[in-house]
């Protein structure tokens, strides 16, 4: 008998693109669009949008392992956090520039992942997610023991600085942009990867590991590679967050942040592609009305996971998405 | 190493003795994690938050519910509130498990580390929202405050602190032994091999669950209380500590019920010389460890399957 | 088709099972059993594998997921009890794996099982049929040996005052000689007047001790053989059983 997996329960819609290709394609051209078109309007604050931009990559980056790999790491934050710090340091104390910056950042978080992968693939299921959490753990420690870091007040003031000599991020319409662009590629490789023979087989894995292994497939290999690249990715969201905000501090590398990108895929829709952006959206809106409730809003998230993981579990997207493909089918 | 072998058998001792105390609060949750999860299958990131619970459950009882009830003399002293805490802790988590936990047995064991973590949150808000971050102090009570003299090997060593050590070490070895050697952990051992057998026996499968649970957070509470006097109770207790409290299940593997035992204990031991040795690393030694034991044996030291 | 008890068989009915439907899942296994056995007799649900025999009897004791129809035991129904009530109305299952417990001594799996009947073996009785289990009695349950387990398996539910028994494919894989034990062993209890429902493959095993055959095919019960009726029907029954 198979175990369920995380996102088996998930799965009532039948695997694949949850709407027609075409229409897939309307919605993203859609969404971009609007997205370009944010810089023209005053109501929400670019920084916001920011913010929403860089913890939607994070949340996609995880859930290219959670959704489509089946492992739940619960020490994401690792990679975020340490690729915000690696990032802080190089342009602020080193005085590079906002792209060397960011891929060293990335560079540090895909060698974190590594490691951290290395150790935890020994395990499966709940205790790959203990083994997650305890080593981030562990970085959270190193974080506040190494000068570096800056301790408790962290790395402040980073300057956004001038990407590749031209354009100077500290104007909030260039950055804009440039997070953009981020996430736009971030997304689509994420996206190329779920639905290339490498997600495929990664599917397989969550399924039915066993079936796999006796297929032939290194098992391992491929988890420790979807391992790195979501860690990539994390810290790829982990940099921008360093230079848009200018600050890398132990929150990046705290377990509540590790939680918070769970529960941004959980809320989302696990194994769907827009439902970490939702998800992320939600939860960033969320600490934002919440910024003033002190510990109300640690109440707050923790009720919303209960409520999630009781009664929501396909999350928002998942909900909804059937929703509208009932509705295209009268087409027919 | 110098350091180590220059202490005066005073030091060691004193050492040893913090080594052992967090130790037996290891051993203690992961004893509780373990009994948890063999029955229900389920790793209850609460646990921590229970531990919180528990101690400031008894500090509630020591301070504040005289003033509530309007005899302000009035006070659950420490000895009732070793008792009652725990009780009122596993009472609320019985309730949490009858209405929420339940509908989780059938889905992936996952869920239930999102939905006990999504618990812990909200018990570490509230807290932090009624009582503030920072910590509220528990006397020692009279009867365990001063020092113990043993004469025959030159040390003096606190009351309390022995005390705590002493107690945790009877409640394990008293849950050990309940579980390994009497028909009652019989029962226990059954269920958590095959439920569904046992159930078709005629044995009263989901009420077994609900008190051994019950009583996995019992020992929660029961550290919580214990811990009260040392450590400040403050609503974050729980939460730093039941992450190396992972590392430690981890380390042990949950195979076995003197597994966690032994492994808590060795490990707070380890924890606890290194802080001679090298200060700046105890924090993470655990972890350490656990990456170690992962690369070598990745089911754990007493760890059944991989 | 309901299967009638056999005319000499003068006793109550133990079990009455009507119309039973059972899932696994979404696998709808059993599609309508009805049968009925009265005290003391012995009856056998012969079929080939994955007709449905040991799910009849798991259905009998609450362990599928979903099941309709009507189960009566000793006058009681059955269908919406609480499953861990079910065996108290005087049931004793042997599992096909014997699910002897591995983190019990075979004492404890011998001891642990709650009393659901008056007349249950006293542990001299039950070392007295069984001797080897005595010596046996500290190591790990599975520890023992298939026939030694079985037999455990066995002694385990008399112990409990179990009149009624389920025995899912007791001899599998087991020795001749533990198979011609089992055999006496069956035959005393049926002498003490247990009511026994046997799941058997074994049909050489099975045909002197049982009352009755029903077989069952595709999760219903084709066809019945009282036992007088045997040689007649051998041509049926190796058509139905055969492979």
């Amino acid at each position: 008998m198979t175990v369920p997996t995380l996102s088996a329960p998930l799965q009532a819609a039948p695997p694949g693109p949850r709407f027609t290709p075409r229409a897939t394609t309307v919605l993203y051209a859609v969404l971009l669009a609007l997205a370009l078109l944010m810089p023209l309007q005053n109501a929400i604050y670019l920084v916001f949008l920011m913010k929403i931009l860089c913890f939607a990559l994070f949340a996609c980056a995880f859930n290219l392992l959670l959704g489509y790999a089946g492992l739940l790491s619960f020490g994401h934050a690792a990679f975020f956090g340490s690729a915000a710090y690696a990032t802080a340091h190089v342009c602020k104390a080193l005085g590079y520039g906002p792209a060397t910056g960011i891929l060293i950042g990335v560079a540090v978080s895909t060698a974190i992942g590594f490691v951290i992968g290395c150790i935890a693939i020994r395990r499966q299921g709940i205790y790959f997610a203990m083994v997650t959490l305890a080593l981030a753990q562990l970085l959270y420690f190193v974080a506040i023991q190494i000068p570096l870091t800056g301790g408790e007040d962290g790395i402040q003031n980073v300057p956004r600085g001038v990407l590749f000599g031209l354009v100077d991020l500290s104007n909030d319409t260039a950055m804009y942009y440039v997070v953009l662009a981020v996430f736009v590629g971030g997304f689509a490789l994420v996206n190329r990867t779920i639905h290339s023979p490498f997600g495929a087989v990664l599917q397989a894995i969550r399924e039915n590991e066993p079936r796999a292994v006796s297929l032939g497939y290194d098992v391992n290999r491929f988890k420790l590679l979807v391992f790195v690249l979501s860690a990539a990715l994390s810290g790829l969201a982990g940099s921008t967050k360093a230079v848009v905000f200018q600050l890398a501090s132990l929150a990046d590398v705290h377990w509540h942040g590790s939680g918070e990108v769970v529960l941004m895929t959980l809320l989302g829709g696990v194994g769907t592609v827009l439902g970490p952006v939702v998800g992320a959206t939600v939860v960033v809106v969320l600490q934002t009305l919440l910024a003033s409730a002190g510990s109300w809003a640690t109440v707050v998230v923790g009720l919303v996971f209960m409520t999630c993981v009781l009664l929501f579990r396909r999350g928002l997207v998942g909900e909804l998405a059937p929703l509208f493909r009932r509705k295209a089918r009268p087409r027919r | 190493m110098n350091a180590l072998l220059s202490m005066s058998p005073q030091s060691m001792a004193a050492q040893l003795l913090i080594g052992l105390i967090n130790g037996s609060f290891y051993a203690l949750l992961s004893l509780g994690l373990a009994i948890i999860f063999g029955l229900l299958n389920i790793i209850n990131f609460a646990h921590g938050a229970l531990y919180m619970l528990g101690a400031f459950v008894a500090w509630i009882g020591l301070t504040q519910v005289g003033p509530w009830i309007g005899i302000p003399d009035f006070a659950l002293n420490y000895w009732v509130a070793l008792i009652v805490a725990p009780l009122v802790v596993a009472a609320f988590s019985v309730l949490i498990e009858r209405t929420m936990l339940r509908r989780l047995y059938q889905l992936d064991h996952l869920y239930g580390l999102l939905f006990t973590f999504g618990l812990a949150l909200v018990l570490e808000g509230l807290f932090t929202h009624w009582y503030g971050a920072a910590g509220q102090s528990y006397n020692v009570p009279a009867a365990l405050t001063g020092p113990v003299r043993i004469e025959a090997l030159g040390i003096v060593l606190p009351k309390y602190r022995l005390w705590v050590v002493v107690a945790s070490l009877v409640v394990c070895f008293g849950t050990w032994w309940t579980i390994e050697r009497t028909k009652l952990g019989a029962y226990l051992r059954a269920g958590t091999e095959n439920p569904k057998l046992l159930k078709a026996f005629g044995v009263n499968v989901p009420l077994m669950i609900m008190l051994t649970y019950a009583y996995g957070v019992f020992l929660a509470g029961f550290a919580g209380v214990l811990a009260a006097p040392i450590f400040q109770v403050s609503p974050l207790m729980g939460s730093n500590l039941i992450i190396v409290v992972f590392a430690v299940v981890v380390i042990g593997g949950m195979g076995s019920i003197g597994g966690s035992i032994l492994t808590g204990l060795g490990l707070g031991l380890i924890e606890g010389l290194s802080k001679v040795v090298y200060p700046e690393a105890s924090a993470v030694v655990i972890f350490v460890i656990m990456a170690i034991v992962l690369m070598i044996k990745p089911a754990g030291l007493f760890g059944k399957e991989a | 088709m309901a299967a009638l008890p056999h005319p000499s068989a003068s006793g109550r009915p133990v079990l009455v099972v009507r119309d039973l439907h059972a899932w696994y899942g979404e696998s709808h296994i059993l599609h309508g059993i009805d049968f009925e056995v009265r005290e003391g007799e012995v009856v056998t649900l012969l079929g080939r594998n994955g007709a449905g025999r040991t799910t009849t009897l798991k259905a009998i004791l609450g362990m599928t997921d979903r099941r309709t129809g009507s189960i009566v035991v000793n006058g009681q129904e059955t269908l919406g009890m609480a499953d861990h009530r079910i065996a108290h109305l005087g049931i004793g299952y042997c599992p096909e794996e014997r699910g002897i417990f591995s983190a019990l001594s075979a004492e404890e799996n011998l001891m642990l099982l709650p009393a659901v009947g008056a007349q249950g073996m006293s542990l001299d009785e039950i070392y007295t049929m069984f001797p080897n289990l005595k010596e046996r009695a500290k190591s790990p349950g599975t520890r023992l040996s298939g026939g030694e387990q079985q037999m455990l398996a066995l002694a385990r539910i008399l112990r409990t005052g179990a009149r009624l028994l389920l025995l899912d494919e007791i001899t599998e894989g087991l020795a001749p000689v533990i198979v011609q034990k089992l055999g006496e062993v069956i035959l005393q209890l049926k002498t003490r007047g247990y009511t026994v429902v046997l799941v058997e493959q074994n049909f050489r095993f099975a045909a002197p001790l049982a009352d009755r055959h029903c077989v069952i095919e595709h999760g219903r019960i084709v066809q019945t053989v009282a036992r007088a009726e045997l040689d007649d029907s051998k041509a049926v029954l190796d058509e139905l059983l055969g492979v």
